[in-house]
């Protein structure tokens, strides 16, 4: 416990090392080609390894998603998982943009591999979220 | 023309998806590089135990 508060404190001392910078140009383009391309925002910034790393992680992640004939969800107003199932999946961006214009993804419930594939589109959205709010960071200089 | 699904049993599915999540916490989550894969790693290995310990508390449930 105390180790984890050591971990949790120098984390967040070397995040707020250096002082935050006003909102640029970059702090708004990066996430947001982040979001539209996975990795996108970490490659404009010169952070090729770990672009290229999320972008496999979240692009693999989906691509899986569909091959196992998981549901991609359009917008919706009924039930509750079903809207939360769309604003994940919507966190993919342009991924998510080519497969609801190419009709991929209306799911097979007879499989049980694709109630995983579902999970792994919609779970490829929100790790693309994370990714773009850590392009955000670099580009405000939280984070190197 | 039908195309296969891809099956992957629940074990296999649920080691991609730790080794993929898991480079995406520690890319994130972390500053220097050295951390963000021990980050990784820990991430990785948390979400494989878990998915075992937790199979094994629903056999002792079920049982």
């Amino acid at each position: 416990m105390a180790r984890e508060k050591t971990d949790m404190a120098g984390s967040s001392s070397a995040k707020s090392a250096a002082p935050p910078q006003p909102l640029t140009m970059m702090s708004l383009v990066a996430p947001a080609l982040g979001w539209l391309i996975p990795g996108a925002g970490h490659l404009l910034q010169k952070r090729w390894g770990r672009g290229l790393l999320l972008m496999l992680s979240v692009v693999a992640m989906f691509v899986l998603g569909v091959l196992m004939e998981g549901k991609v969800y359009a917008f919706n107003t009924g039930d509750i998982l079903d809207i939360l199932g769309f604003v994940g999946d919507l966190g993919a961006g342009g991924l998510y943009i080519v497969a609801r214009a190419r009709d991929i993804g209306p799911g097979a419930i007879n499989l049980a591999t694709a109630d995983y594939g579902t999970k792994y589109i919609i779970v490829a959205g929100l790790l693309n979220i994370i990714s773009a709010v850590d392009a955000y960071d670099i580009a405000m200089g939280k984070k190197k | 023309m039908t195309t296969q699904a891809l099956q992957l049993s629940h074990f296999s599915a649920a080691l991609i998806f730790a080794f993929f999540a898991s480079i995406v916490f520690g890319i994130t989550q972390r500053n220097e590089q050295r951390e963000m894969i021990k980050y990784g790693a820990k991430c990785f290995v948390f979400f494989v135990v878990g998915t075992i310990a937790a199979g094994w508390a629903m056999w002792i449930l079920r049982h």
